[in-house]
This record gives C-alpha cells, sequence and structure tokens, in this order.
C-alpha cells in the first residue's frame, strides 16, 4: 500500500516537473526575438489588470481595450524617454474579479518586470494586490476602484483615475437636494462596493442637506428584476430616485420604472454614464441624468475622437472604463518622460506630480494617490444621447465624507 | 392596496417565466431523476438566438409580428437540438452509472454551454431593439403593459397544452409510463430512448420560449444569465414537487409572488433588519425549508430520498 | 525485500527534500508569481481534502463547500483586524475558525440529514450562497463584516515580533512572506494527509463507505448514519475552515467575492478529477486545478505569435476545458485519474 502511494506521489511529481518545463518553454514574450532587429528600441511593459471571465468580462476587457489601445496610440507616435526610442508592450492578466487570483496576477506582472500596472476592477482585487506592487516598486494605477479604503494603506505605488466614492457622491447628492430640489429621495444600490459605496455617501449628504429618504433598496449586480423594490418605492412617492450600480441593471431598471409609471428623476454615478445604459433602456433613458468627473467629452481634447477610435478599433462602443484606462497609460508615461526613465524607481515620484490633461478630464493626485477633486459633470439622456447639462465645481474636504463612512 | 395588486401583478409575470423554465427541469426529473443543472443555460441559448434573430430581422424591416414568431421558431429549433445532444452525448451513456455522475456532467455541460456563448455572443450585456411599444393598462390600481399580459397568457397556454399533451397523447402516456418504470416501459414496447429524448427536446424547447420572454420583457441578454434563473426556476420545481408538471407551474408563480412581496415587504415587516438585498436568500430558504419540511414539494408524490 | 525498502526510503527522502526546496526552486525557474500559485495549491489541497471527506469518504455530495472557507476567513479576518478592533493571536484564532466552520457544518447537516444525493446538492448550494449574501450585507443595520467593501488590513501570522509579513532571511535564504507562508501551508496540508489517511482506514471511515454504498444496509449493521454524516460534515468543514482562517492572514484583505459558487465547484473539480475518496488523487487534483489555469494564461500570447490574433481568450479556453473536463472524465474515466482503492479493488473483483 505505501509503495502505491510512493508511486503516485513520483507520478504527481514528475507531472509537475513537466507542467513546470511546459510552463518554461511557454513564457518568452514576442518582443525577445524581436530585440535583436533594432537593439536600440527600448521596450517598456504596461501591464493591465482586470477581469476577462466571469460576469464582469464585459468591464474588464473594456479596461484592457482602453489601455491597448493607449500603448498602440504611443506607439503610432514614437515616444523617446531619455533620448531612446521606446516601444510599448501590453502584458494584459486575467484577475477573473477574485481577489485571490488578482494578487497572483499582481506578482506575475512584478516578474515579468512590467514598468507599471493599469489595474484592478474591482476594489476587493486592487486592494490586496496592492501590496505585491507596492514590495515590487511597480505603480499601480486603477481606473475604477472607488472604495476609499483602497488608498489608506500608505502604499506611494498606489493611484486611481477615478472619483472614489467619498468624492462622487456628495457631489451628486448636493446636486440632487440643491439643484433638483429633492425632497423625499428613494435610494437603490447594487450590494457590490462601488455602487453600495456610491450611495451610502450620497445618502449621508442629502440626508445632512434635510432630504427624507422615503426607501433603501438593494438589488444585485446579476439581477434584471426590480419590480418588486421600484413598486414598493412607487408607493413611497419619491420625488427622485437614486441608484449606485452599473448600466446593466440601470438600463432595464428605468424601464421597469416608466412602465409602473414612477415619475420621479432617477440618478446615477459614472457607472451608469454610458452608451449601454441608453441602448439597454431605449426610449425609457430620456431624462435620466448621471454624474461623470471631469469635464464634458466634447469639451476634453480628444475626448470624441476617442469615442470614435476605440469604436473602429474594437467595433463596440465604449463600455465604462476604457477611458480611464487610456489614461492612466499616459499618465504613466508623461511620468517616465518628465524622469527620463522608464525604471519605476526614478520615475514613481514624478507620478505625483501629475498634471495631465486627459480623456476624463484633468489628471492630478493628492497625497494618498487619490484622484484630486476636480469638476464632476452632470448629464442628461435627451434624444437617445448624454447631453452635459451642468458642472458641479466640487466643494473641499473629500476626506471628511469618506471619513464618515466608517 | 394599489401596492400589493402591483406586487402580485410583478410576482405572477415573474413567476410565469419561471414556471416555463421549471417544467424544463421537471420533466426531466421526472422522467430520469435527474437535475438537469444545464436547463438554466439551454433558457440563455434559447435567450441570445431569438435576441441575435430579432436583431437581424427588425434590420431587414420584417414587420414585428413576423419577427416574434420567427425568433420564437428560431429558438425553438436550435434549443431543441441542443436538447437533444446534450442528452445524446453526455447523459445517455451515464445513465446507468451512479449518481453523483451525471451530475457532475450536467455541471459540465453547464460550464460549456456559458462559455461557448461568451465566444459566439461575446461578454457585452446585449440590448434588444425596440420592436412595438407595449400599450399600458390599468387592473385593480395595478400597472400593467400588453407584453406583460401576453407573457403570462403565452405562460398558462404552454402550461395548459403541455398538460394536455401528457394526459392525452400517445407521446405522453409513454412518458408516463417510463417516468413509473422504465424497465417495464420497455417491456411493454416503449422505446424508452425515444421518449427521453423526446422529453429533453420538449423541455428545451420550452426553455427556448422562456429564453425569448425574458429578452422581451427585460430587454437584455447576456451569456451568464441562464444561471440564477435556472437556479431559481429549479427552486419553483422543487416547491412544486419535482417530476409534477402542474407542480411546476404552480411552484414557478408562487415562488415569483413570494419573491415580490418578500422584497416588498420585508423591511417593514422586520423594522428595516432585513431588506430587500437578502432577496435571493429568501427563494433559498424556501428550497430549503420545503426539502426538509416536504420534500414531495407541494404537488408531489415522490418523497425526497428517492435515490 | 531490503533493497524495496531501501527505495522507499530514498523515495521518500527525495520528495520531502523536493518539498522543502521546491519554493526556492520555482522561484529560481518561474518566479515569485508562481511561489504564491503554489502557496493558493497549498490551501486548495486543504480545501480538497476537506471537500473530499464529505462527498469522496461519505458520498454526501455538497455544492456549497465554500462557504466554510468563508466562515473560518471571516471568524479570523473579525477578530484579527481594525474592523472590530480585536487583534488576537492566531494561535486562537485557528482552532476558533476550525470551531465555527465544525458548528457551520453541522447546522447544514442536521436539517438535510434525510436528503440524498442532488436534493442534498441543491440544498448545500442554497446554503453557500445563503452565507455569501449574509456576508454581503451584514454591515446593517449594524456594521459586522463591512459589507462588500470586505475587510483589509488583517493581521498576519505572528508570533510576538516575528511576523510572517515580513522578509527574513536564514541560512543564506530569503525567506520573503509567499516562502514563509509555504512552509506554514505545507505543514497544515501534509497535516491534513495525513488525518484523511488516518479517517480512510479507521473504524469511522469503514462506516462512511458502508453508508455512501448503501445507507440502509449500513443502518441495519448497526452504524449511527445520522452522526457519521454529521461527523462527515463537521470534520469536511473544520478543514474548510482552518484553510479559511490561513487565507485571511495570506491575503490580509477579504470580501465575500472570494466566495463564490464557482469556488465551490472549482473545489469539487479537483476532488471528482483527482478521484474520489482518493487522498492522493484528491491532492494531485487540487495542484493541477490550481496550476492549470496558470499554465493556460500562455496560450493567449502564443496565438498572438503563431496567428498575429488571438482567437480564443485563454480564459475562456480555460472554462470551456474545465467543462470538457468534467464531463469527458465522467464519461470515460469516471472514478477520478487515481480512483479509490476500494474502486479499484471492486473492480478487480468483478473481473476475477
Amino acid at each position: 500500500m505505501h509503495k502505491h502511494t510512493v508511486r503516485h506521489i513520483t507520478a504527481a511529481l514528475i507531472a509537475a516537473a513537466l507542467l513546470v518545463a511546459c510552463g518554461k518553454e511557454t513564457p518568452p514574450p514576442a518582443p525577445k526575438a524581436e530585440a535583436p532587429k533594432a537593439p536600440e528600441i527600448m521596450v517598456v511593459k504596461i501591464g493591465s489588470a482586470s477581469p476577462l471571465t466571469g460576469p464582469q468580462a464585459h468591464i474588464g476587457v473594456d479596461i484592457r481595450n482602453g489601455v491597448q489601445l493607449a500603448v498602440e496610440d504611443l506607439n503610432a507616435k514614437g515616444i523617446e524617454i531619455g533620448g531612446n526610442k521606446v516601444k510599448f508592450e501590453m502584458v494584459a492578466e486575467d484577475d477573473e474579479a477574485n481577489p485571490t487570483k488578482a494578487t497572483t496576477v499582481a506578482q506575475k506582472l512584478v516578474d515579468a518586470k512590467v514598468a507599471a500596472v493599469v489595474g484592478h476592477f474591482n476594489s476587493g482585487a486592487s486592494i490586496p494586490a496592492s501590496k505585491i506592487y507596492a514590495d515590487g516598486g511597480v505603480p499601480q494605477i486603477s481606473p475604477s476602484s472607488t472604495s476609499p479604503d483602497y488608498t489608506l494603506k500608505g502604499y506611494k505605488t498606489t493611484f486611481r483615475v477615478v472619483a472614489h466614492d467619498g468624492q462622487q457622491g456628495p457631489t451628486l447628492g448636493r446636486y440632487a437636494v440643491g439643484t433638483l430640489k429633492a425632497k423625499n429621495i428613494a435610494i437603490i444600490d447594487d450590494s457590490t462596493a462601488y455602487g453600495q459605496g456610491l450611495a451610502d455617501n450620497f445618502e449621508n449628504t442629502v440626508k445632512a442637506m434635510g432630504a427624507k429618504i422615503a426607501a433603501r433598496e438593494h438589488t444585485t449586480d446579476k439581477d434584471t428584476d426590480f419590480k418588486a423594490i421600484l413598486t414598493k418605492i412607487k408607493g413611497r412617492k419619491p420625488d427622485l430616485i437614486m441608484f449606485g450600480g452599473i448600466d446593466p441593471q440601470a438600463g432595464p431598471m428605468i424601464k421597469q420604472m416608466k412602465e409602473l409609471g414612477i415619475k420621479a428623476h432617477f440618478i446615477g454615478g459614472d457607472g451608469m454614464q454610458t452608451p449601454n445604459f441608453i441602448k439597454l433602456a431605449g426610449d425609457a433613458s430620456d431624462g435620466a441624468m448621471a454624474s461623470i468627473p471631469g469635464l464634458p467629452k466634447d469639451q476634453m481634447p480628444g475626448g470624441k475622437e476617442f469615442l470614435e477610435k476605440y469604436k473602429a478599433k474594437f467595433n463596440q462602443e465604449v463600455e465604462l472604463f476604457a477611458p480611464m484606462g487610456y489614461d492612466a497609460v499616459f499618465v504613466f508615461v508623461e511620468a517616465m518622460k518628465r524622469a527620463g526613465s522608464a525604471d519605476p524607481a526614478k520615475f514613481l515620484p514624478e507620478i505625483s506630480k501629475t498634471d495631465y490633461q486627459g480623456v476624463i478630464g484633468p489628471i492630478a493626485f493628492d497625497d494618498k494617490g487619490d484622484l484630486k477633486n476636480g469638476p464632476i459633470t452632470i448629464y442628461k439622456v435627451k434624444d437617445g444621447k448624454w447631453e452635459p447639462l451642468e458642472v458641479v465645481k466640487p466643494e473641499a474636504a473629500p476626506a471628511a465624507s469618506a471619513a464618515e463612512k466608517k | 392596496m394599489e401596492i400589493f395588486a402591483q406586487q402580485i401583478v410583478n410576482g405572477l409575470v415573474l413567476g410565469s417565466i419561471y414556471a416555463l423554465v421549471a417544467l424544463g427541469y421537471t420533466m426531466v426529473y421526472g422522467i430520469l431523476g435527474l437535475i438537469n443543472f444545464a436547463h438554466g443555460d439551454i433558457t440563455m441559448i434559447g435567450a441570445l438566438v431569438s435576441l441575435t434573430f430579432i436583431q437581424l430581422l427588425v434590420a431587414a424591416g420584417v414587420p414585428p409580428a413576423a419577427v416574434l414568431l420567427l425568433a420564437g421558431c428560431g429558438a425553438m429549433l436550435v434549443c431543441a437540438v441542443l436538447g437533444l445532444t446534450i442528452e445524446r452525448v453526455a447523459y445517455r451513456p451515464l445513465r446507468r452509472a451512479p449518481r453523483l455522475a451525471p451530475l457532475i456532467t450536467a455541471i459540465g455541460v453547464s460550464i460549456l454551454l456559458q462559455y461557448s456563448a461568451a465566444l459566439i455572443w461575446g461578454k457585452q450585456y446585449i440590448a434588444l431593439p425596440a420592436i412595438v411599444e407595449p400599450l399600458q393598462f390599468t387592473v385593480f390600481g395595478a400597472q400593467l403593459t400588453s407584453l406583460q399580459a401576453a407573457i403570462f397568457l403565452l405562460a398558462c397556454l404552454i402550461m395548459a397544452g403541455l398538460l394536455w399533451f401528457i394526459k392525452s397523447s400517445r407521446m405522453g402516456r409513454a412518458m408516463r409510463a417510463t417516468e413509473q418504470n422504465p424497465d417495464v416501459a420497455g417491456l411493454m414496447g416503449v422505446n424508452t430512448n425515444t421518449v427521453i429524448a423526446f422529453t429533453f427536446l420538449l423541455g428545451s424547447a420550452i426553455g427556448a420560449i422562456a429564453g425569448l420572454m425574458v429578452v422581451l420583457y427585460y430587454g437584455i441578454g447576456h451569456y451568464f444569465m441562464g444561471f440564477m434563473l435556472g437556479l431559481k426556476a429549479f427552486t419553483a420545481a422543487v416547491l412544486g414537487g419535482i417530476g409534477n408538471v402542474g407542480g411546476a407551474v404552480l411552484g414557478g408563480l408562487l415562488l415569483g409572488v413570494i419573491e415580490s412581496l418578500a422584497a416588498g415587504y420585508i423591511g417593514d415587516l422586520t423594522g428595516g433588519v432585513l431588506g430587500s438585498n437578502y432577496r435571493d436568500v429568501f427563494a433559498f430558504l424556501v428550497l430549503i425549508l420545503v426539502l426538509v419540511l416536504r420534500p414531495s414539494g407541494l404537488l408531489g408524490q415522490h418523497s425526497g430520498d428517492r435515490a | 525485500m531490503n533493497a524495496a525498502h531501501w527505495w522507499r526510503r530514498t523515495a521518500w527522502l527525495v520528495i520531502v527534500l523536493l518539498l522543502l526546496a521546491a519554493p526556492f526552486l520555482i522561484e529560481a525557474v518561474l518566479g515569485r508569481a508562481w511561489v504564491r500559485i503554489a502557496d493558493v495549491a497549498l490551501l486548495f489541497v486543504m480545501l480538497a481534502l476537506g471537500l473530499n471527506i464529505v462527498v469522496g469518504f461519505a458520498g454526501l455530495l455538497d455544492l456549497g463547500y465554500i462557504a466554510f472557507f468563508a466562515v473560518g476567513a471571516y471568524s479570523y479576518a473579525l477578530l484579527a483586524s481594525p474592523q472590530l478592533a480585536v487583534h488576537w493571536p492566531f494561535l486562537v484564532l485557528l482552532p476558533l475558525a476550525a470551531a465555527v466552520a465544525a458548528i457551520f457544518g453541522i447546522l447544514l447537516g442536521a436539517p438535510t440529514l434525510r436528503l440524498r444525493g442532488d436534493y442534498l446538492a441543491i440544498v448545500t448550494l442554497g446554503f453557500g450562497e445563503i452565507i455569501r449574501v449574509f456576508l454581503n450585507n451584514l454591515n446593517r443595520p449594524f456594521n459586522l463584516t463591512n459589507g462588500p467593501q470586505g475587510i483589509t488590513l488583517i493581521d498576519p501570522l505572528q508570533f510576538g515580533g516575528f511576523s510572517l509579513a515580513q522578509t527574513h532571511s536564514l541560512a543564506g535564504l530569503t525567506f520573503t512572506p509567499v516562502h514563509s507562508y509555504y512552509f506554514v501551508f505545507l505543514a497544515c496540508a501534509v497535516l491534513s494527509i495525513v488525518i484523511s489517511r488516518r479517517l480512510e482506514d479507521s473504524r469511522i471511515g469503514r462506516a462512511w463507505v458502508a453508508i455512501r454504498e448503501d445507507e440502509l444496509a449500513a443502518s441495519a449493521m448497526g452504524i449511527n448514519t445520522r452522526n457519521m454524516k454529521l461527523l462527515a460534515f463537521a470534520m469536511g468543514a473544520t478543514f474548510g475552515g482552518v484553510a479559511g482562517g490561513l487565507f485571511s492572514s495570506f491575503q490580509g484583505f477579504i470580501s465575500p467575492e472570494s466566495f463564490q459558487l464557482l469556488d465551490s465547484i472549482m473545489v469539487l473539480c479537483m476532488v471528482v478529477l483527482g478521484g474520489m475518496g482518493n487522498v492522493t488523487g484528491v491532492v494531485l487534483g487540487a495542484v493541477l486545478l490550481t496550476a492549470l489555469p496558470e499554465a493556460l494564461r500562455y496560450i493567449g500570447p502564443l496565438q498572438q505569435r503563431w496567428f498575429g490574433e488571438v482567437f480564443i481568450d485563454p480564459s475562456d479556453l480555460r472554462m470551456l476545458l474545465f467543462g470538457l473536463a468534467l464531463v469527458l472524465m465522467m464519461l470515460f474515466r469516471p472514478a477520478g485519474i487515481l480512483p479509490a482503492r476500494r474502486r479499484v479493488m471492486e473492480k478487480r473483483h468483478a473481473a476475477g
């Protein structure tokens, strides 16, 4: 019997060794083969980490596409860093929206000696991964993680180019109560870190401004039936419904709201300010409002172009965070150019000095690595299109509202 | 009162979709004693196929009624073939295997279907193009659209037709015989292989219609959409008494109403301790309670530990 | 005989040395990411062995096994993080995580005793989802789990001032956190293997097999089927609980996202593919299924190189292969890569 065990274990080890050998054989990426032809070209790898499988894959692929587009644009332009011609290369990894996989993927990117990483999508993935990037000295910009916890660990390598929940939520709240004069507000969130964080911060602000919370309801990021909660909300006769979540829920939600004859305003965050929202909601989307950090896209240098380029390249509309992914790459490259080096140790200090006009608006970081409070634009759907309605200047002290959360 | 009536309407429409999917589970379980885990994903394929048909036909300028008819038929055809294939390739060889084997195969088939769909349709949420603007009307103070009414009526019609079919047709009789005892049915001249294949075909085709309804009702399609729907529908089938066609219908409608009422009222009933965030928990709690307290379900005769 | 004995001892020695040297070899050849993958693989070995007790030994199909992992992880995280502002030592917390998981195992087991086969599968699946939904929502009305935001800044394993989260050096070798955790996980995994082995050959193990093969006959032979099944659930859950606690300390962050149904199914695949009931097979299954998806990631760049574009996302390919593997295994090798000894014996018996 013991002999069997030994044989089995030996077999297992051989199998593992074979696997290891296979793994070893495959990794050398394309550039090494090309390198000898053009020795003067320096290859700089940019990591992209997001979920490419599972229910959130559409958003993860969107981020990766944004990074890919940036890399291609940069290569087409021909960038020089410290006098060397540079070829950028994307290393895309799938974190499966799974925190465990996220740390593995992070380690893999560090091992692959990427100069910088754009990722991850979920706060649940970005937070554990941030430690590994910090240990490896690789700067990380999350295009989409909005949990205030992400930047609270004090790592120098951790940045984000998305407003965190403590920034966007209160602004949206001030708009709802101040400008739209909402007095009786219903709030729905999608039970995710993003949706709930946004909704909680919104709730705190509108409560502080004296509005009444008619109902606080929850759904999930996989659901498409909201009739039950909307019916309950209808009974409370709110004048405004706020949704913390993203477009696959927001679209059907406003549709069902109209079917139930609810006439309240519908407002949400950047997660639903997408072309897909209008497609999913159809005519019902008319009048919906959503905030998005930054100035209106067509006022941004390159904003409109970006959307067109994306569509031409990938044959689909921008889902959500592709512009953030795109800008994140440029933030890194600008820092590299200023430092004259693609070595993370050298250009890392330059990232915190970033002052860049991106597709999403002005990008600058505070001392924690959060996006500095910029203007936030409120959009409204009119004739099947998101039209900018108003630019809301931020009020100071976003830190206070982030602290309120805990 | 208005709100209550509305919640009942919501629940019934949602429940009729559950019921249609539940039929597929219950028919297969009745005959094979197998939980066809992949059934939710067959519904998903039905939904995405009909979505594609609608997109193509609307773009070609086909009148709405014809679009719906063709999309429905196309989805049914694809799903029926798929159901037959799955039965033949993945389940039939395991008919005499230990219980765990077909169940694990079913999980494998479910994963295969999901990721094949992801390859074909991509991972984006797909929007339904506008076909017809549904009419709105009010019943007992509840808002109802013509689409909701149509879904409910069509579901009832299909279920009634199925009940009649099983009771009165030759094939239905063969199905019932196979369900009671496949070996004896075989001895009596019933070709059990054909009967089982037919059951899969029928269940998958009905699943396709449910998929079409989901697409029309919510205006959205996604490769992962079959999973939760399948779980809920399975719950409905268990609630009604798995293996019992009438039970699946009752269970589906009941589950829809329970979910609506729970999401609508639990917050007030518990003073805000529980809320609509526990909506999915209710479905599973119903499932566990039924299995523990009355494993045969509301209308079923089989006992829960039928092994 | 003597030569065979010598060979056996040498083989064991080589295996032990290889396992001890593994993290350093792996890092040198494949990079540190693979050491981390090895760590995770060891955690999954523990999980798969735990599930193997329930599914492989006792024949109770559990589709919500990850719930025990979650319960263990949260027990540890809540009592060793700023969330509740308590920082208990891990020597208390790991047994506690095991105990809490065992209690949940009994809570799940007790009402479902009468159910068998696929009904049990669905109930356990529901149980797993219920646990996840509760973890996701217990941030209101009063904030216990911090909801979807998860718990961060969880303490690493530490004795006094010695923390596994720091890099240490010993005898010229550098022990980064992934290396240190490797040895802790290895010790726990080996312990799990030993316990599983001992259980298999014990009275309890034979009772489980009897229940798996024919519950009625087993109870007629005087086996207390109720207690034995509860014991299987509790034992299985204990493994999951300890693994969960270790996972918490290793990651430093947990959120309900880590405990999805897909994770339960993955652990089940490990047990099924390796061979239900065969401890070596299950270990092999866990290692293979953790490493294989990672190896498959290289398919994407390869396609790019060979065909100029990526036809199939490696991640899709991975899932397609999993699905296919499950189906094909059941069709052609239902007992797994390494069938349980008992099944081999049965087959021989039938053939002879």
